[in-house]
């Protein structure tokens, strides 16, 4: 078992699949396939998931959706596109309501094709996502430590252009230091 | 007087693989109202039906659900077939029927699962996947694909099974009815399991009748109603009884199912016996101008197909209502003045498909 060294916990949304995709990845956790036996879990929440298998191409109401569930996992996080819709809206793609596959929206690292994806080729998806999962772990303190000087470097200019700016109108001014809650 | 608030249920959910949103009125533990809104797996297929011709349109019409794929396969043929006076050599029919009633199989035994998981019981849930392979690997065996198959099309079928086919497919089944025993046993008779549905959610014959319910969910309340009672497919040549229960709760619709999975073995093994010898196919010439109505039973209830052609390779419309549909006013008939405990239970009892419903 050594050369498992992680175990991710999924999570799993269907974008607008025909549940064909969905069902197979069901199929995988179940005695079959079983992968919760090398500890992989499906979860219902985005803050306990390293990886995000999404089925079935977008569509404009599913957007804000994905883009919640995919904000909300923690980082490194990894993105599966599991199925033909998912990767490019497949035999759905010239639907008036369809807007292509999931890459429209969020990154995706690994792409399962297959109507439906077979649960050999969603498990082998996933273990694929698990390297990109490794290397994502490894450049992520140096991905921190920038987008912390970044924020820095935001908040500073943001200091400085406050004190340039800001202008208080003096009646105004003189109501918020009596504090009589009036909203300025 | 307490105060109402409203639970938003959905669309991501642990219950439910597909996304479908609730907004859950609750006055303390109560439901007082559930306000459904659906549009999450909207595609619009229908409307390509402008861009396929016609023959081509059965592979995006099986995809209309991943679940009863060859039902919707099967019910658009019919229908575009019996707009263009073809008839479908009866080994064909009898293929179909075998295919349709291992996918009521599947169906079932994924839906007895996910109900499973629903109140709690994960052995259980896995026992009824695990059945459930058995059921794809004939799939498998039988066509090539273990969901979405594609094996109807216009004028018959694209594969055909050979006696030795047959006999497998049947000792196979009679293999799986005494598992299949085990399994449905607890969900019928065990103490906590009986707790969770029994009373939980009733509908009454006659609100079964007044919200147009389908399938499984009428045939629960009381209503003899089947779309196989007419005889399609080989249905006319096989003996079959719809099952139906009086008492209209969860129990009784999940006795329903169980029992339709035994009958679907019996309608199987039947076919096997009596399969004709003949063509699987006929060619299909010409396109479709007239108008037909097909109407099917999946394992969620009646879908009906219609198709309008103009004389062109494509068609003028297509038009597919399926069984959700007609359950969801029942739903919410059943979730006003439910505890929110049980809002699981009562949406899985119906079966809702949201990708068939939505399209």
């Amino acid at each position: 078992m050594s050369y498992i060294t992680k175990s991710p916990w999924v999570i799993h949304y269907d974008g607008s699949s025909c549940n064909g995709c969905d069902i197979e990845v069901l199929a995988c956790l179940t005695p079959m396939y079983d992968v919760e036996r090398f500890g992989i879990i499906n979860t219902g929440n985005p803050k306990h998931a390293d990886i995000f298998l999404v089925t079935g191409s977008v569509n404009e109401q599913n957007i804000p959706v994905i883009k919640q569930i995919y904000e909300q996992m923690p980082k490194p996080k990894v993105v599966v596109a599991i199925g033909i819709c998912a990767t490019s809206g497949g035999v759905f793609r010239e639907c008036y309501n369809i807007m292509g596959g999931v890459d429209t929206v969020i990154p995706v690292d690994v792409y399962v094709p297959g109507c439906a994806a077979r649960p050999e080729a969603i498990i082998d998806g996933v273990v694929k996502g698990l390297g990109v999962l490794a290397e994502k772990r490894a450049r992520l303190p140096q991905e921190l430590a920038e987008e912390r000087a970044q924020r820095l470097a935001v908040s500073e200019a943001d200091e400085a252009e406050a004190v340039i700016t800001v202008e208080i109108p003096g009646d105004a001014k003189a109501a918020a230091e009596k504090g009589d809650g009036q909203n300025v | 007087m307490s105060k109402r608030t409203i639970i938003p249920f959905g669309p991501q959910h642990p219950v439910l693989p597909e996304p479908v949103h609730l907004d859950l009125v609750i006055e303390d533990e109560r439901v007082v109202e559930a306000i459904p809104s659906i549009g999450y797996i909207h595609r619009g297929l229908e409307k390509l039906v402008e861009k396929r011709e016609f023959t081509e349109m059965v592979y995006v019409i099986e995809r209309i659900c991943g679940i009863c794929s060859f039902g919707h396969g099967w019910g658009y043929c019919k229908s575009v077939e019996g707009n263009m006076g073809i008839v479908v050599p009866d080994r064909a029919e009898f293929l179909r029927t075998i295919w349709h009633e291992l996918s009521r199989m599947h169906s079932h035994l994924l839906w007895l699962g996910l109900l499973a998981d629903g109140f709690g019981f994960e052995s259980l849930f896995m026992h009824s996947w695990r059945l459930r392979e058995t059921v794809l690997d004939i799939f498998e065996k039988t066509t090539g694909g273990r969901v979405i198959f594609s094996v109807c099309k216009l004028g018959g079928v694209r594969k055909d099974i050979d006696a030795d086919g047959l006999k497998e497919i049947v000792k196979l089944l009679a293999g799986m009815k005494a598992e299949i025993k085990e399994l449905t046993d607890v969900f019928l008779e065990d103490y906590s399991v009986k707790n969770r549905l029994v009373g939980v959610g009733v509908l009454s014959r006659d609100e079964a009748a007044e919200l147009c319910t389908v399938g499984p969910m009428a045939r629960a309340s009381g209503l003899r109603q089947d779309i196989r009672l007419d005889g399609h497919g080989a249905y006319a040549k096989l003996a079959f009884e719809p099952a139906v229960e009086e008492d209209g709760d969860c129990h009784a619709r999940c006795k329903v199912r169980v029992r339709e999975l035994f009958q679907s073995i019996d309608l199987i093994t039947q076919c096997a016996e009596s399969m004709p010898d003949g063509e699987i196919s006929v060619p299909v010439k010409g396109s479709p101008s007239g108008e037909f109505v097909a109407r099917m039973e999946q394992p969620r209830g009646e879908a009906y197909y219609y198709s309008i052609g103009n004389g062109s390779k494509f068609l003028e419309r297509m038009r597919v209502r399926t069984p959700t549909n007609m359950n969801i006013p029942a739903m919410v008939k059943t979730l006003q003045g439910c505890d929110l405990a049980d809002v699981p239970m009562l949406i899985l009892t119906i079966d809702p498909c949201i990708s068939c419903t939505e399209r």
